[in-house]
């Protein structure tokens, strides 16, 4: 196992199958017809691929796994260094996960420049796997940044009417978050020598220096979440992005922001992390709050989507920066199961609008006469979203509320609620759109859920119930890592202490 | 410092590239004025251009051959100390001759499409790229000035190359009398320089400025360093000595401007650090805060005035200004790691601009050339090649991984931050997300807009190798960047001597 180098070929396998597919020459219908063969083999077999990372992954050590190193960048001691612990195994499975599904998703909406469309997809599984396991920081910020292009090109090319302005928005803002976080990576490499991540990890920096560079990483990461007040560009790229770019988008990259905190963020600057919480759960409530209100007020099902998964984000801040065992496997548990589930969503409203080409709730109602086995999809996913028990929005937000409550319960009590501010904005979403009276004529003709559609739904059902069911799956993947980083945490929560108790 | 054989005027073979070239250049002279038939027509003409140009092309490659073969171990100086090879010469020697092959093999397509085919056009290259050269190698004063001057003569000349098109003329003009003026800034600088110091030799002058051990040097020194520095930031097209730039870029033929936009700048930057680095290394103190205000005003304004140009041509000489900018916050770093960065920057610097104005010069509208930025819309539909060319370039331009020119930006910052230029650094990063504007702008519009009328298909056979191995350079270079980053690791210690 070891001498096979699986994280490698599982990051650039998909980059193989782009090659590939820009060689594909021919009438346009059969290029078309065989970039979508390709993308879809190539990402199956990827997904695959990482199916065996898990099965060899060994969840009781917290190190990391399937380590790769060479030599890149020798003069700065920049080196190509991939490997896995719990916390980033997860990211990559739902990378790999997502991929074929939207390739699948994609197969009939998408008609024009078909070719460039499947490159796009597989040169971003690239981006998004490398980033994910990734173990040096130059690395790691070629491919965090690397994904911009092709987002920039999916909702530019293959968006709705104002692609433009949203695919400039997504890209300059992630920009400047990211550009600064490169010259606070710098600056890190000059103080601890290095750029690899593990070394890193133990290495404790001064602790007026963590205030700066853990602003810096704050904008970065703060951007892709996104939080409140920088979640502006989220609404505009997913509307304008085609359904797949909302679902990558929604599913992966959004978790960019939320790992990134998770691996530099906390255990790089403990302590600046203990000092600015407060700073993060005010911004998470308001994210929380606000964006449900602004949800409950929206006439786009995308747009409510969209800041639905706002609000969500900002659970895995609250989670994360309780700095609880419960709490950061929470933040982890639920951008897994916000990684499905708005995916899902988003698919699901991709589904009536390949039919109806709009995205209005009021162009709906009723669609359950004609639907049923939609109905039934969308209401699994609605539930999830929502946080019913049994399905695995719920135990994302019960460990983060059960993490913060041992913490401060004023949070808990904001936090606490979204969720029914979220059981607001989504049963009303669904009641306009699924029930009442079918009157418009334009959905007296519709059909239900074609097989290949059910067969885009069905891994996602299947998960969404598996891990509300029985999280332990995926709890004890991430347990480990966890663990250590809280003790990090909990390490420097006691020096800070000892230090406060000396100076008095 | 190391220095062999220092003082004998009769070695050389650190100068055989040079000697090899004037001759050559001189060569070609003959070559074609007896191949060309006096009487002939423009087809004629182009004949003996054409095959000017194939000579002067293999010429340069020679030069190539004979530059990295005469690469000596140590610092050799000679010609009376008034020349020096080292590993940062050759580095730059490199770079230069790259440039001028590079950018003479696109020229010829785009020179007789326009009908203004001669032969002088490679000839003046060659002589160009021999000043280029001597820059490069310069260590004293006058030996710099000569390199200088023997270079803008002929850039004069190439941007009035197209003599029909009054554009052409009024470019030429422009930058003769502006660049003459910088020229008498510099040499008034240079006499200052010498007056107070009794020397132009670079080694003595570091001495003397050593000599001062940190205390504020004479008035007159400082004067003649701010002339110095302002009649080198002319010839590298930096904020506040940029006005030329835009006018000749876009009134200069394509080609032309291709090999101003890297060459002439690629030496003058590695003239400026040779200058900034070895004489006047004792006075980093005088000179760093006018390269970090230099390096700023360039980044805000190369970024901000490119925002709203709609001529390409126009576009890229913004672009060239931010990018200087960059190169000059190494410069301020004033380290080891700083120059590394400048020369990991001009190296990647020159294949993705060379890639740019490969594109640029396919360009062609029913046989016309177009420079609009509109006249690219919808191009990744009419030609999905070209477009994605374009593109790798504008992304690299702006500097996002993982294509070359992310790296680049990376050597820079790294110095920045290491000197603790800080600032100066975030201000870098900033007009590097304006910038990313409107580079992104082109692709927005070769890839989200819908094609008003197609441009030709055809692109010429050496412009599109051109950009096929600048294209695959930019794009794999994450692969495998350790060539580039060692040789140029090694050439910054030379220039440092340590």
């Amino acid at each position: 196992m070891s001498d096979l180098p699986i994280l490698s070929l599982i990051t650039f396998l998909p980059l193989a199958g782009a090659a590939f597919i820009l060689m594909i020459r021919g009438e346009p219908q059969v290029v078309a017809r065989n970039a979508r063969w390709v993308a879809l083999w190539t990402s199956l077999t990827t997904f695959l691929l990482s199916l065996g990372l898990w099965a060899g992954f060994d969840s009781t050590t917290a190190e990391f796994q399937f380590r790769e190193q060479a030599e890149w960048m020798p003069e700065l001691g920049i080196a190509y260094h991939l490997g896995i612990d719990g916390i980033s195994l997860p990211f990559v499975l739902l990378s790999t996960l997502l991929t074929p599904i939207c390739v699948l998703a994609s197969w009939e909406s998408i008609q024009s420049r078909v070719k460039e469309y499947m490159v796009a997809f597989l040169v971003m599984e690239t981006m998004m796997v490398g980033m994910f396991s990734s173990l040096d920081l130059v690395l790691f910020f070629v491919f965090f940044e690397g994904v911009l292009i092709p987002m920039f090109l999916i909702i530019g090319i293959w968006g709705g009417p104002r692609r433009v302005y949203a695919a400039f928005k997504f890209f300059l803002y992630t920009l400047v978050g990211s550009l600064l976080m490169l010259l606070a990576m710098l600056a890190m490499f000059f103080t601890a020598g290095t750029t690899d991540i593990p070394t890193l990890l133990q290495f404790d920096f001064p602790r007026s220096m963590q205030v700066w560079l853990w602003f810096a990483f704050l904008v970065a990461f703060a951007v892709k979440l996104p939080m409140w007040p920088v979640h502006t560009w989220l609404p505009d790229a997913h509307v304008e992005a085609p359904t797949a770019g909302s679902v990558i988008l929604a599913g992966v990259l959004l978790k960019f922001g939320g790992y990134g905190f998770l691996r530099f963020s906390l255990p790089m600057f403990p302590e600046a992390s203990i000092e600015f919480a407060p700073l993060i759960f005010a911004l998470s409530v308001v994210a929380v709050i606000y964006a449900s209100l602004v949800a409950l007020a929206q006439e786009d099902m995308k747009k409510l989507i969209a800041y639905s998964s706002v609000a969500h984000m900002g659970f895995v801040t609250v989670g994360a920066f309780s700095m609880t065992v419960q709490g950061v496997q929470g933040a982890v548990f639920q951008m897994l199961s916000h990684g499905i589930v708005s995916a899902a969503l988003f698919l699901i409203v991709g589904v009536v609008y390949d039919r109806v080409h709009s995205r209005e709730i009021a162009m709906y109602g009723g669609l359950v006469h004609r639907m049923p086995v939609y109905a039934a999809v969308f209401m699994l996913f609605m539930l999830a979203s929502v946080g019913l028990p049994g399905t695995s929005g719920f135990v994302g937000e019960f460990l983060v509320l059960l993490g913060i409550f041992q913490v401060n319960s004023w949070v808990a009590a904001f936090t606490a609620t979204g969720i029914v501010l979220g059981a607001a904005y989504m049963l009303f979403l669904y009641r306009r759109v699924i029930f009442g009276v079918l009157s418009k004529d334009h959905l007296k003709k519709i059909s239900d859920l074609s097989p290949r559609e059910v067969l885009v739904f069905l891994p996602l059902v299947v998960l969404v119930l598996w891990m509300g069911v029985y999280p332990s799956t995926f709890l004890d993947m991430m347990d480990a890592s966890v663990t250590n980083l809280v003790d990090r945490l909990e390490l420097a929560r006691a020096g800070m202490a000892a230090i406060d108790v000396a100076g008095r | 410092m190391e220095t062999t054989s220092a003082g004998d005027i009769l070695i050389l073979g650190p100068v055989l590239p040079e000697i090899f070239l004037a001759l050559t250049g001189m060569a070609l002279l003959m070559v074609g004025v007896f191949t060309r038939d006096p009487e002939g027509d423009v087809a004629d003409q182009a004949m003996a251009a054409r095959l000017v140009n194939r000579l002067a092309v293999g010429a340069l490659l020679v030069a190539l051959v004979l530059v990295v073969a005469v690469s000596p171990e140590a610092r050799v100086t000679t010609l009376g100390d008034m020349f020096v090879l080292d590993g940062y010469a050759v580095f730059f020697k490199v770079l230069v001759l790259l440039a001028s092959m590079l950018s003479l093999l696109m020229s010829s397509q785009y020179l007789e499409l326009v009908r203004s085919a001669r032969f002088e056009y490679p000839t003046l290259v060659v002589f160009a790229t021999v000043g280029m050269l001597m820059m490069i190698s310069a260590n004293d004063f006058l030996a710099l000035y000569i390199g200088l001057e023997l270079q803008s003569l002929c850039l004069y000349v190439l941007a009035t190359f197209q003599r029909e098109d009054v554009r052409s003329s009024e470019a030429g003009l422009k930058y003769f009398i502006l660049s003459s003026l910088a020229s008498g800034i510099l040499l008034y600088g240079i006499s200052l320089i010498y007056g107070f110091t009794g020397t132009i030799n670079f080694d003595l002058l570091g001495q003397v400025f050593v000599g001062y051990g940190g205390e504020v040097p004479p008035l007159g020194v400082l004067t003649g360093l701010m002339f110095v520095l302002a009649g080198l930031a002319f010839k590298i097209s930096a904020v506040p000595f940029h006005m030329w730039t835009p006018d000749v870029y876009d009134g200069a033929p394509t080609p032309a401007t291709a090999f101003f936009s890297v060459g002439p700048k690629i030496a003058a930057v590695a003239l400026l650090m040779r200058v900034m680095m070895e004489p006047f290394v004792g006075l980093v103190d005088q000179w760093q805060q006018v390269i970090v205000l230099i390096s700023i005003a360039s980044m805000l304004v190369g970024a901000f005035a490119a925002i709203v140009q709609t001529n390409i041509k126009r576009l890229m000489a913004y672009s060239s200004i931010g990018h200087v900018g960059y190169a000059l916050m190494g410069l301020a770093a004033g380290s080891e790691a700083g120059v590394r960065g400048v020369m990991v920057y001009m190296a990647i610097y020159l294949f993705m601009n060379l890639g740019a104005f490969a594109c640029i010069l396919s360009m062609r509208r029913r046989d016309t050339m177009v420079v609009g930025i509109g006249d690219l819309a919808g191009l990744s539909k009419t030609q999905p090649a070209l477009a994605a060319a374009l593109a790798i370039f504008m992304f690299s331009l702006a500097g996002v991984p993982p294509v070359a020119g992310f790296f680049a930006k990376l050597y820079i910052f790294v110095a920045a931050v290491d000197a603790g230029l800080f600032v100066l650094a975030v201000i870098g990063v900033l007009s590097s997300v304006v910038a990313a504007y409107y580079y992104l702008r082109i692709v927005k519009i070769m890839y989200f807009d819908e094609a008003t009328q197609p441009l030709d298909r055809a692109v010429g056979r050496e412009v599109g190798w051109v950009m096929l191995g600048t294209g695959v350079l930019v794009l794999l270079f994450f692969l495998y960047p350790e060539p580039l980053l060692a040789n140029a690791a090694s050439a910054a210690t030379a220039l440092l001597g340590s």
